[in-house]
């Protein structure tokens, strides 16, 4: 399905419709800016990962979750702008091949959080295409919020890593995500059974 | 003598009695049970790299960048499972970023091998100048680093830091001298 011809959603709303389908304490991995601050906003779980610069960064750091954890559903959010910077981890996580890997991207075509400048992409770029193209057969548009719970559910029995792009709007993110990066890595490690507490 | 060992068989280094500098590496990973290896190639890395992806212990790959490799190792580091990234000197010179705001800050005990190019022989100017940007990078971060030049040295040193990197919970940087590794020269 191309972009245009599918709704325009919101953010903080698709991430929580996305957290209400989490049953299994799957680990949720937030990108830089507003796609941590409405995952935080959605509700914090001892499985979110909030990430405070390292843009890009977020589909890479939830394959390594994902490869550490084969048994764990492991989601990642991203936005266009992020994602644009970090092309080429499509690539090998289609080489990889993670079956508990779910990648959404948030594509609002601009850089809301710095002043809403349009990306290079936008208009011109399609990310499913672009996923698919780089290995990810299994990429999609979601059409409506409806759409995209339905991806979410067949990406969670999948036998191969799955791509959910989901045009939204310009709104900011809804939270602020407490910034201790300390405290949100350890907090992490629990929610995955890695350590115990003090 | 720190000469390099230029031993390139797969067999050589299949065996724990290798004392390649490429097969103490290996070893060194496996005891620490270091069992995931993102990296971006380098010429003086291949047989350490031909082996790692010989060993089924190990879960070799590439990435199409070094930052990537770093969010990977990071992502299983708090998964519970640990990883080494493999690198250039080059390569290490587009970490700064995710250096500061995501290994150090969140206290991740990244492992990082970088093979130094751009002394003792650099035929490249611009990799002679880059090479001169890793260790200001290093020290503005105050990151544990080590030059590794003797063969005799190398399984000490990448013992200890990477035992030193777990426990301390802080990023490590290795760094593998051509006095070790024969490096990259121009008839090559």
């Amino acid at each position: 399905m191309n972009a245009r011809n599918t709704k325009v959603m919101n953010r903080f709303d698709v991430t929580s419709r996305l957290i209400a389908k989490l049953k299994n304490e799957e680990a949720v991995i937030g990108g830089i800016g507003n796609t941590n601050f409405d995952l935080w906003a959605a509700g914090h779980r001892p499985q979110n990962f909030y990430m405070l610069g390292s843009m890009g960064l977020a589909f890479p750091i939830a394959l390594g979750v994902a490869l550490a954890q084969p048994d764990r559903g492991v989601f990642a959010l991203e936005g266009d702008g992020s994602l644009l910077m970090q092309l080429g981890a499509l690539a090998t996580i289609a080489m990889l091949k993670p079956k508990n890997l779910v990648m959404i991207v948030m594509d609002n075509g601009i850089y809301q959080i710095t002043g809403s400048q349009p990306t290079p992409a936008a208009n011109v770029a399609d990310i499913v295409t672009i996923a698919a193209g780089s290995g990810l057969a299994n990429s999609a548009w979601a059409a409506d919020e409806e759409d995209f719970e339905r991806l979410v559910e067949e990406a969670m029995s999948a036998s191969e890593p799955s791509l959910i792009a989901v045009r939204i709007d310009d709104k900011p993110g809804v939270g602020a995500t407490r910034r201790d990066p300390v405290q949100i890595r350890e907090r992490f490690m629990h929610g995955l059974g890695v350590r115990e507490p003090l | 003598m720190a000469i390099a060992e230029q031993h390139s068989s797969s067999e050589a280094a299949q065996t724990s009695g290798d004392k390649s500098w490429h097969g103490i590496v290996l070893q060194t990973l496996k005891r620490n049970e270091i069992s995931l290896i993102p990296y971006v190639p380098d010429r003086v890395l291949t047989p350490l790299i031909k082996n790692l992806h010989a060993d089924p212990f190990f879960t070799t790959f590439a990435t199409a960048r070094e930052e990537e490799a770093v969010g990977i190792a990071s992502g299983a580091w708090m998964g519970g499972r640990r990883a080494a990234v493999l690198m250039q000197t080059s390569g290490f010179a587009t970490l700064a970023n995710v250096l500061a705001s995501l290994a150090v800050p969140y206290q991740i005990p990244l492992i990082m091998f970088v093979s130094e190019r751009g002394t003792l022989g650099e035929f490249n100017y611009g990799q002679s100048l880059v090479c001169r940007t890793m260790r200001p990078v290093l020290d503005s971060l105050a990151l544990e680093h080590h030059t590794i030049t003797r063969l005799d040295e190398l399984e000490f040193i990448a013992d200890r830091s990477i035992k030193q990197a777990v426990t301390t919970q802080a990023p490590v940087a290795l760094i593998l001298n051509p006095l070790l590794t024969g490096g990259k020269t121009f008839d090559k």
